[in-house]
């Protein structure tokens, strides 16, 4: 009974965290959206395995949580980089 | 009778993780400043998802989900805080700052900052390049 209300607040954590990222101002609120979103998405993972009582499905939150992790640094590593660089270079945007 | 205190303990865990995992998310959408979005978000982080994590883990019992609960539990627990890290790392570098408060006694307190940083553009300027980048 519990795990249902779980889900629920869940998918009501992200459906917030995916307005955020919509209407963020800036480029860092939306990573911030995002990596919240893959954190509750891993945890909306675990939450469903126990629910529907298959508890092997854990190994996809595990996995999911590294791809999240090293996502989210790699696309931090890259604005940084543009963003050192954007002193020298002639700034192109993308819009 | 251990079985259903366990199971009140799992319940009360999860309804804790989901109040402040609510709290966190309803303060992602409702802080003014990208600081303070990034404080809200670094609670939910962590502290819901150990509550919610740990009332799986009473519900789970002694199981190689357990171990696997833990294992997840734990990696998230040293990269939540890297990853925050690194944005509020990134934030700083690429000059995204508060917007000043318009009250007149902020006039020093920029004056000094620029002085003590001699290398950056002023607040404003980099303002509207961060806007037009965003």
């Amino acid at each position: 009974m519990m795990l249902y209300a779980t889900l629920v607040a869940l998918l009501v954590v992200m459906s917030l965290a995916l307005i955020r990222a919509v209407r963020g101002p800036s480029i860092h609120d939306r990573i911030l959206a995002v990596n919240m979103f893959s954190t509750k998405t891993v945890l909306l993972i675990a939450v469903i395995c126990f629910t529907f009582g298959k508890p092997e499905f854990l190994d996809i939150a595990l996995v999911y949580a590294l791809i999240n992790f090293v996502s989210v640094i790699g696309v931090l590593r890259y604005f940084e980089f543009r963003t050192a660089n954007a002193a020298s270079a002639t700034e192109v945007t993308g819009d | 009778m251990i079985d259903s205190l366990l199971t009140f303990a799992s319940g009360l865990l999860l309804l804790l993780g989901c109040f402040f995992m609510l709290t966190g998310a309803i303060g992602l959408l409702r802080f003014p400043d990208f600081y303070s979005r990034m404080h809200s978000a670094g609670v939910t982080d962590t502290l819901a998802t150990f509550l919610i994590i740990s009332g799986l883990m009473l519900a789970a019992g002694w199981s190689l989900a357990l171990f696997k609960l833990g294992m997840i539990m734990l990696f998230i627990f040293f990269t939540s805080p890297t990853a925050s890290h690194a944005l509020a790392r990134s934030a700083q570098l690429s000059a995204l700052r508060l917007p000043p408060v318009t009250t007149g006694a902020t006039q020093p307190e920029t004056a000094s900052s620029t002085a003590a940083s001699a290398g950056n553009t002023t607040d404003t300027a980099v303002e509207a390049a961060d806007d037009t980048r965003a």
